[in-house]
């Protein structure tokens, strides 16, 4: 699209960890990108591995295999004292309010950290950054000397957005960053964010779970699921009813709406999925890793992996049977009658 | 997250100049810190404090009580008690000190390293605590006093060694829970290295349980010290140790039983000391987690005592189920009651769904509880009425209401797997359930358990019945749990943020299972939740809450389509699916007001902005504004003239 | 559950290599001369010399060890440097009295002290500060001290129990208990203050749990969720504490031995230790730990059948 080099290209990353004598890919594969100035959505559920991302991009979970390139250089495998550099640029926001301050510091204390750790040894310098990163998230300057418990869970998010833009970076990583909030909090926090990203052109990875806000907020969206990437394209397109995945689409018709004659009309359509199975069904590498919970799978769906392919403009979608599964959409069935899927012939 | 931890402000858990304050409020710490200064000064002072020369022999003075010549009388060759105690005390305290020294400094780096790095270093140092935890420190001292003989000191740094496993260990469990929060990932990722972060960030959380197990490892060190002077192995007769005078008091207690009492008592009162003082320290630093569950527990329900509107009797007309009156829920542990929920009342019917909706702190899972009895400690109800089929459920005996749990009324929780016991499959506390309710066999029981299992469609429901709770997805565990509250037959089910916790698909199918659960049996369902989504796809009727109180109540599409309160229209104006995408959210400036802090008239004035002079002026009534339909707003009919959908 | 017993008798085994070794180094390593200790100031030099080559010390290091690990691997611990007899049998006498003293003191820390526990649990507030008065005092109360008090009190002011001495089960019954009484009370009194505690601190934690409100929501009666349900998620931090007191009551033998001239290996190690007796002790440590492994392992497998999570793994 854009000439420009992008701020963050993820290729062909996978993470994988041990639990024991297990070992489990966090992350399978899994390529994006992010331009400067735009929200990039990962979205997924648990297990998803889409915090994991956030970790591995940060460098805080070693990378087995692919390239994070930021700004065009690979820092996937660099060692933590070449890494450390890039923190300047790249930052982020974790979900929990009240777990990622210390409590036993005051909040311009725990904010000129990241000053005080690139070296800035100015005390004078260093307050006045902080009182300006404080008016930006419009909060007053005497929050400096209070400490976090005094703040409700709305502005301790905002303080840990100011932290994370105490070195001005060009992309910030928001894990979950509202989804502990109050819908109220939630949309002062979310223009908050709109109104940093319009003033210096951020860039954001959007980690959620709430494919509401992903999909008020995010320029382009990224569906995960069990560390693959089943989507990806247009907030709108992925967030519409012309997603290209099953999973997207599934994902979509679950979340309830506000707004009961809509919901009523959906619950119509009665889709049942099967239950997800349980941790401990092995996934193998050669098949759709939805396909198991997938109404619309078919024998080839559990000998081969779908591989990205162009949907839409601008998108890419891992399913064998795109776009035919959507013409198999149930019509209105009697209300929550089950359905199980079978495997369909054509 | 308690149901509390939003609305009380707890302190900082660890912060040094706050739990010092609160160590030299607490009189048995300032008693202890006292007594061992005066023992310890007085000790080292032993040259000029003590009235005689420890080995100075009076024989015309053997074995007298106190007197005023010897203020703790004298032993067996007529040495001054006292003095010797004194004396004593020195070589006590000195051998404390080695111990204790020992202990902190190679205990707490090595408590850090394993915590801190993990890996193998933590196996190594783990085996290494294990191998000396298993052998009783007192047989390995023996061996070195064994080999060089009367040395305390030696003994003492051996017990030290010994010691190390148990401070290693509270170090390191303190290491790993701070490591784990995330502001030490943040801490990295603002660029700090492993020194800075260790020094910055884990360290002020290790001292504080460091500084307790110096304390109690001071009160073991002298147990044990003047042990082995008792035995003899330390001194010969003739120097003062504490313990040795008890050893030798013991040889004379028929002649003297007094000589027992100055040393033996000593060793208790200091050993006790150091004891208490470690408690002491203890609760300074961790008064921030758990303080309110400090208080005894006062019972669940006080007496109603504020008369609210006179109920109407119920006559068992039909379809009520619930009416819960003008209920108020308050805190009960501080001098001071403070209300949480107040004047809250709603009916509900059989066969449909309420809603109790609002954001955290609005008072909606303290109410749910209210109704089941069930408020946490530090919580009671204290006014209201809550009538089940004609009889007030909070004025019944304890007894009488237990029957009603789980048979009238159930419920379900938010977080379904620690909502089960660990310890027994599913199957067992089901069958465990049926066979209180019923009169069966346990067979029969347990054929009752399956068949429940599938009702809340689960799969394979015998395998499920065989496994416990901590195997089973989110998903499966609320069906249970579902399956749980199913197994009295309830006419109403209590239902807090049962899917809240759960990924979003599967939330989509308990809620259908929830309607077709309903649809089966004609039992009615509170939903809480703070979920707009939720409300709409399974309500029939809702109410808002905020700030402890109800602001609006009417049927489900009203509530969305004319919202009659400012609260409620504001809530739905920032809901990111009703915006339009990228646009600003419209939001409500503020924040909630915390239990305590409610602004007097009403509460939401503050953040209103539709307020206006008369909305500060007393206590806001609940207004029937249309059949069914009510709001707590006294400008409504201004607001919402032109009403829009 | 085979797995967790296997698991560790194998890792016992070099435990117990580690206890003996590290014993025998102690020995070696430490500065001080065991010849020259035991012949003492007035001996020749001759004495000392003789003395040393009949204990083998003038041997290297390492043969001496070879040496001693052949033999124990043999369950020869050597003779006693004082009079000369197998190690081994001495000890194995004076087992079951330590036994009888050891096993009872838990049992009665155990059993007084969960129900102290649970009633503090139960009725925080009179109960509940009774159990934390017990506790500091239990704790704080040396174990020489309170023997001595009980002694004055039941053997010498009120002649209920016998002062000293241990009489063998199979000569009197009942007179075997009677001589057991005040040791062991004396042995467990610390126990029974830290099981009183821990109990306490566990039921109250498991009370506050989310399942617990579940089980009552559901109706089922106050003593059942207490006495099944709490008591048995309690339990699990209980067990290990009852292991640590086994261990700790195998050191206070030591002294409450002494104090009550009971004919057991606690008394016999003091007796080594001013005797310079070094195979001897060095037997008594290694029957300690033997021990102790047992305990180790009996509690792995009680854990085990508490917590259904640890046998999956």
């Amino acid at each position: 699209m854009s000439p420009e080099t992008p701020v963050l290209s993820v290729e062909h990353l996978s993470v994988r960890y041990r639990r024991g004598r297990r070992i489990s890919n966090a992350l399978d594969d899994v390529s994006f990108e992010v331009q400067p100035g735009e929200t990039v959505g990962l979205v997924g559920e648990s297990g998803s591995g889409k915090s994991t991302a956030a970790k591995a991009i940060l460098g805080l979970v070693p990378v087995y295999a692919g390239f994070i390139y930021f700004f065009g250089t690979d820092i996937a495998h660099l060692p933590f004292k070449e890494r450390r550099k890039t923190y300047r640029q790249m930052q982020i926001v974790f979900q929990d309010p009240y777990s990622s301050m210390n409590p036993t510091r005051t909040i311009g204390n725990t904010l000129s950290e990241p000053l005080e750790a690139f070296g800035e040894r100015d005390h004078k310098a260093r307050r006045d950054r902080v009182y300006e990163m404080l008016e930006r998230v419009h909060l007053p300057p005497s929050a400096a000397n209070r400490y976090p418990w005094q703040f409700s869970g709305g502005q301790r998010q905002r303080i840990a957005i100011a932290r994370a833009l105490m070195l001005s970076p060009r992309l910030l990583i928001l894990d979950e960053a509202v989804s502990s909030l109050d819908l109220s909090v939630q949309a002062q926090v979310l223009n908050l964010l709109q109104e940093l990203q319009e003033a210096s052109a951020l860039s954001y990875v959007f980690i959620s779970h709430d494919l509401g806000v992903v999909r008020h907020i995010c320029d382009r969206v990224v569906v995960l699921y069990r560390g693959r990437v089943m989507e990806s394209g247009p907030a709108l397109f992925v967030s519409g009813r012309n997603s290209a995945h099953p999973y997207t689409y599934t994902l979509n018709e679950a979340v309830p709406v506000p707004d009961p004659d809509a919901q009523q009309a959906r619950r119509s359509v009665a889709r049942s999925v099967t239950s997800p199975p349980s941790d401990t069904t092995k996934i193998g590498d050669e098949q759709c890793v939805f396909a198991p919970r997938c109404p619309w799978n078919q024998p080839r769906c559990w000998r081969e992996r779908p591989l990205l392919r162009p949907a839409y403009p601008n998108g890419v979608v891992a399913c064998h049977r795109y776009p035919e599964w959507q013409s198999e959409i149930a019509r209105p069935e009697p209300l929550d009658a089950h359905v199980l899927p079978a495997p369909k012939r054509r | 997250m308690s149901v509390l931890t939003d609305q009380i402000v707890i302190g900082p858990a660890s912060h040094s100049h706050q739990s010092v304050r609160l160590l030299l409020r607490n009189p048995v710490a300032i008693a202890a810190i006292t007594f061992l200064g005066i023992v310890t000064l007085v000790c080292i002072g032993a040259p000029v404090t003590a009235p005689f020369d420890p080995l100075h022999q009076d024989l015309e003075r053997v074995l007298s009580g106190p007197t005023a010549h010897n203020l703790l009388g004298t032993d067996t060759l007529g040495r001054d008690v006292l003095s010797r105690l004194i004396y004593g005390g020195r070589r006590s305290l000195l051998s404390v000190l080695e111990g204790v020294v020992v202990v902190t400094a190679l205990g707490v780096p090595m408590g850090l390293a394993a915590g801190y790095t993990g890996g193998w270093v933590d196996r190594v140092v783990g085996k290494f605590a294990e191998t000396i935890m298993a052998v009783p420190a007192l047989i390995i001292v023996l061996v070195v006093l064994a080999v060089l003989p009367q040395n305390e000191d030696a003994a003492m740094i051996s017990f030290g060694l010994l010691g190390i496993p148990a401070i290693l260990r509270v170090v390191r469990s303190a290491t790993l829970r701070v490591r784990e929060d995330l502001y030490v990932a943040a801490a990295r990722v603002s660029g700090l290295n492993h020194v800075q972060i260790v020094k910055r960030h884990i360290f002020p959380h290790v001292w504080g349980p460091v500084i307790v197990q110096a304390s109690l490892f001071a009160a073991y060190a002298l147990l044990f010290e003047t042990g082995i002077a008792y035995l003899g192995l330390t001194a010969d007769p003739s120097t003062p140790t504490w313990g040795g005078m008890v050893a030798e008091a013991s040889t004379v207690i028929q002649r003297q039983a007094w000589l027992l009492v100055p040393s033996g008592t000593l060793i208790a009162v200091t050993i006790l000391a150091f004891g208490l003082l470690g408690d002491a320290i203890r609760d300074a630093v961790v008064i921030g987690e758990g303080g309110l569950a400090r208080r005894a527990p006062t019972s669940v329900v006080t007496k109603p005592d504020r008369a609210g509107d006179i109920a109407e009797p119920l006559n068992g007309r039909s379809g009520l189920v619930l009416r819960v009156r003008d209920l108020w829920v308050s805190t009960t542990s501080s001098a001071a009651e403070t209300p949480i929920v107040d004047r809250v009342g709603f009916d509900v019917y059989a066969g449909e769904t309420l809603g109790i909706i609002g954001e955290s702190g609005c008072g909606k899972s303290v109410t749910a509880l209210a109704v089941l009895r069930l408020l946490p400690q530090g919580l009671g109800v204290t006014g209201g009425q809550v009538y089940w089929q004609g009889d007030d459920l909070l004025s019944m005996t304890e007894r009488l209401f237990d029957e009603l749990r789980g048979s009238s009324v159930a419920y379900v929780s938010q977080e379904p797997q620690s909502s089960l016991d660990p310890a027994f499959t599913v199957g067992s506390q089901l069958v465990e359930l049926i066979r209180h309710h019923q009169r069966v066999s346990r067979r029969k029981a347990w054929s009752s358990a399956i068949a429940l299992l599938r009702q809340v469609e689960l799969q394979n429901p015998d395998q499920v019945a065989r496994t416990y709770a901590h195997e089973l997805s989110g998903g499966m565990a609320q069906r249970v749990a579902i399956a749980f509250a199913l197994v009295g037959r309830p006419k109403l089910l209590i239902a807090d943020e049962p899917t809240t916790a759960l990924d979003v698909t599967v939330q989509a199918e308990i809620l259908g299972l929830l309607r077709r659960l309903q649809r089966e049996t004609g039992m009615a369902l509170i939903l809480i939740t703070h979920n707009w989504g939720v409300i709409a796809d399974i309500c029939d009727r809702a109410v808002v809450m905020y700030a402890g109180q109800i602001v609006e109540k009417s049927g489900i599409r009203e509530m969305f389509h004319k919202p009659l309160h400012p609260y409620t229209l504001g809530l739905l104006k920032s809901h990111p699916s009703l915006a339009e995408p990228r646009s600003r959210l419209s939001s409500i400036p503020g924040s909630v007001p915390s239990p305590g802090s409610w602004p007097p008239a009403c509460r939401f004035s503050p953040r209103c902005r539709f307020v206006a002079d008369e909305c500060l002026k007393g206590p806001i009534p609940l207004i029937d504004v249309e059949p069914g339909h009510s709001s707590r707003c006294i400008r409504v009919d201004q607001i919402f003239a032109k009403a829009s959908a | 559950m085979l797995r967790i017993v296997g698991n560790r008798l194998l890792l016992s085994v070099p435990l117990l290599l580690v206890v003996s070794t590290l014993t025998f180094l102690l020995e070696a390593l430490i500065p001080g001369d065991v010849a020259r200790t035991i012949v003492g100031p007035q001996g020749t030099q001759e004495q000392y010399l003789q003395l040393k080559h009949s204990l083998g010390l003038d041997q290297p290091l390492f043969t001496r060890y070879q040496q001693w690990l052949e033999n124990v691997i043999h369950g020869d611990f050597g003779n006693s440097l004082f009079n000369h007899e197998p190690v081994t049998m001495l000890l194995n006498v004076r087992l079951s009295v330590t036994l009888s003293l050891v096993i009872g003191a838990t049992l009665l820390a155990a059993i007084v002290g969960v129900l102290l526990g649970i009633a503090g649990a139960l009725r925080a507030d009179i109960a509940g500060t009774a159990v934390d008065a017990l506790s500091m005092v239990g704790l704080a109360i040396p174990n020489f001290f309170l023997g001595l008090l009980l002694i004055a009190l039941f053997a010498v002011a009120i002649p209920l129990f016998p002062a000293t001495g241990y009489v063998p089960f199979d000569a009197s019954p009942l007179d075997w208990a009677r001589s057991l009484v005040l040791p062991v009370v004396v042995l467990a009194t610390p126990g029974i203050a830290v099981v009183a505690k821990q109990t306490r601190d566990s039921m109250r934690a498991v009370l506050e749990r989310p399942f617990i409100r579940t089980l009552r929501a559901a109706g089922l009666p106050r003593r059942s969720i207490i006495f099944k349900h709490a008591l048995r998620s309690a339990a699990a931090p209980v067990v290990t504490v009852l292991g640590l007191i086994f261990v700790a009551s195998l050191g206070g033998t030591v002294v409450v031995e002494s104090v009550f001239a009971m004919p057991g290996l606690g008394g016999l190690a003091v007796q080594a230790t001013t005797q310079h007796d070094l195979p001897l002790i060095q037997g008594v440590a290694v029957y300690f730990t033997a021990l102790v492994v047992v305990v180790n392992l009996l509690i792995d497998l009680a854990y085990g059948w508490l917590d259904p999570r640890v046998r999956v793994e």
